[in-house]
């Protein structure tokens, strides 16, 4: 049985609830972090678990704990990023929702590692009924002295804040969040400064997601050697995997990095195969945002060697026959799939969450959109495929946030590794838009 | 924006100290992050966002009613029109597509009589679509205020909306 550091207790009654959450060992990490280590020691053991940010960027943890500026006399912010509205992921949704006390445990630990003393999550407005577990655990910890003035006795104070987003993508990115976090429209910041110097309030500010949050009690409680000694290579520790589409069985599942994506595909401890009856066609393995690839490319690299389920082997070969680990949002596609109308979709969700900031993004977006929509609805001209890629390589790094690229890339890869299906649907119209066609050309399905 | 003919805004007794309890917890001179969790409270109480309860909201935040109405545009989960009793919000995005949802919407739609942003004329539907719900395994999804109602059929939405219609 794999380990599980996020979600071993998820099925156990009432888990919810501070008493049995600290039945299981919960809040064993304030405990020991507040009175037996300092917060520099804190920081050292994430950099040496080597974790790495689960919102989908992908970046070292403990260095993004380490740049952080402490000038004297200004307060210093920790902001739970909690806005995931990634299409294809939905494992924060599901941490929060099951296990509110792991949340808040770690952002305690993580706020004192820090020095914070007013600490936020940001949600997404339509999870409003996960707002309300989160105010309801924060008030039985702080009725229990885990939060609140002079927590456990230490001299530590910590205020934890739900804020409730107005329902936009744009606030995942940090700079946005914290745009809206200060009750401003969510448009992304230039950077520099970076949060780390000018965050919230112009303060100093740490931004992380909620999984890489929950990661830190049990880091405090093992030690960051014990979490680098989970995973693979660089791909350290457990990976929350929220997987949907034609899958037997969807789901959130919590694997340790390096599992062959093979295995998490058929294996009956996670997804059990393509629903009966069908052929795996593709793969978006790390949300929306990451280019997506054929099964035989999802399933081998290469040299022929399995692809597993890791930041580096999924995006092993680069963009031309590799994708990202991204979120994690593992989307799955049989035969039945129609990748033109997937990618028109993704692209309808682009256009209509560009914040509207950036010509490119805010422009391009739309005519990505549009171009994808006339082939789809059979109005589509030779010239439109290659039309389409200009336009994503310009929308590509032009922006000055990544939403841009996120855009881009579905785009993009569809057309790299499914070029003759897009062909298909400009040269066959009124085959295409018979209801439920799909090309079942050349593919490759396994 | 505010006219003689429309009613004047306010918070019940029990919202407005809700409203003075979450201004208070930000930092002297950054009451403006109070601004969307009192949007949501205010659509909460009115059902929806409103010229005048926009206005309220600025002079208890004591900031520029522009100020209000460039964040309340900005966010989709306002909504700037009344609406019905229920308001449906459909998620069309790829994983729910995948599962069946383009054609429930079709079902939705046809079974209440209405397209997309409109109401049913007895007022007790409104329907929108919205992008990912973050439900993504458990698709389609649409969802009704604080409820979400996972792995959508046409049985199901017919079942969901004659429970709601009673």
């Amino acid at each position: 049985m794999a380990t599980k550091i996020l979600t071993e207790h998820i099925n156990v009654p009432g888990i919810e609830t501070f008493d049995v959450y600290r039945k299981q060992g919960g809040y064993t990490a304030v405990e020991k972090a507040l009175k037996t280590m300092t917060p520099d020691e804190i920081v050292e053991e994430v950099k040496k678990a080597g974790v790495r940010g689960r919102g989908g960027a992908g970046f070292p943890m403990g260095m993004k704990w380490s740049f952080l500026a402490k000038p004297e006399g200004v307060p210093r912010y920790l902001v739970c990023n909690a806005d995931e509205s990634e299409p294809g992921t939905f494992k924060d949704h599901y941490l929060m929702k099951n296990l509110p006390h792991l949340l808040i445990e770690g952002m305690i630990v993580s706020s004192y590692a820090l020095g914070a003393n007013k600490s936020f999550i940001y949600v997404r407005g339509e999870l409003m009924y996960v707002i309300h577990i989160l105010e309801k655990a924060i008030a039985e910890a702080t009725a229990k002295g885990f939060l609140g003035k002079n927590i456990l006795g230490t001299g530590y104070d910590l205020e934890l804040i739900v804020q409730p987003g107005g329902g936009a993508y744009i606030c995942g990115e940090e700079t946005a969040l914290l745009e809206s976090l200060e009750g401003k429209r969510g448009n992304p910041r230039n950077k520099p400064p970076f949060p780390a110097v000018k965050g919230l309030y112009q303060s100093p500010t740490v931004v992380n997601n909620v999984e890489s949050i929950a990661t830190t009690s049990w880091i405090v409680n093992n030690g960051g050697d014990a979490y680098a000694a989970i995973g693979i290579g660089r791909s350290t520790g457990t990976k929350l995997i929220s997987a949907s589409g034609h899958l037997k069985r969807p789901g959130v599942y919590e694997i340790e990095l390096g599992v062959p994506v093979e295995d998490f595909i058929y294996a009956d401890e996670w997804c059990q195969g393509i629903r009966p009856g069908h052929k795996f066609k593709a793969l978006v393995a790390g949300g929306s945002s990451v280019p997506i690839l054929p099964a035989n490319l999802a399933l081998t690299l290469e040299n022929g060697d399995k692809r597993l389920m890791s930041y580096e082997s999924l995006s092993e070969g680069g963009f031309k026959t590799g994708t990202m680990l991204g979120s994690g949002g593992f989307i799955v596609f049989d035969e039945t799939a129609c990748i033109v109308r997937n990618t028109w979709n993704f692209s309808r969700f682009y256009h209509h969450e560009s914040c509207g900031q950036c010509s490119p993004c805010r422009e391009g977006t739309g005519w990505m959109e549009k171009v994808l929509h006339r082939i789809e609805y059979g109005h589509g001209h030779q010239q439109d495929i290659d039309l389409l890629v200009d336009v994503a390589r310009r929308i590509e790094g032009n922006t000055i946030c990544p939403l841009g690229d996120a855009a881009a890339w579905p785009v993009a890869s569809a057309i790299r590794h499914f070029r003759d299906e897009f062909e298909w649907h400009i040269t066959n119209p009124q085959e295409a838009t018979q209801p439920g066609a799909v090309y079942r050309g050349e593919m490759a399905l396994v | 924006m505010t006219t003689e003919t429309n009613p004047p805004v306010q918070f019940t007794p029990d919202r407005l100290t809700k409203a003075q309890e979450i201004i208070a917890r930000y930092p002297e001179g950054r009451q403006k992050s109070a601004l969307l969790p009192l949007l949501h409270l205010l659509q909460e109480q009115e059902g929806w966002t409103s010229p005048e309860g926009m206005d309220y909201v600025a002079r208890m935040l004591d900031i520029q009613p522009i100020e209000v109405y460039e964040v309340a545009t900005f966010y989709t989960m306002y909504h700037l029109d009344p609406v019905g009793k229920h308001v449906i919000e459909y998620c069309r995005t790829g994983p729910c597509c995948l599962m069946g949802g383009e054609d429930v919407l079709a079902h939705l739609k046809q079974r209440l009589g209405i397209e997309t942003g409109q109401t049913t004329v007895e007022g007790q539907f409104t329907l929108k679509e919205v992008e990912c719900l973050a439900a993504c395994g458990m698709g389609p999804v649409f969802q009704i205020r604080e409820k979400y109602y996972m792995h959508l059929t046409n049985e199901r939405v017919d079942e969901i909306i004659d429970e709601l219609s009673k």
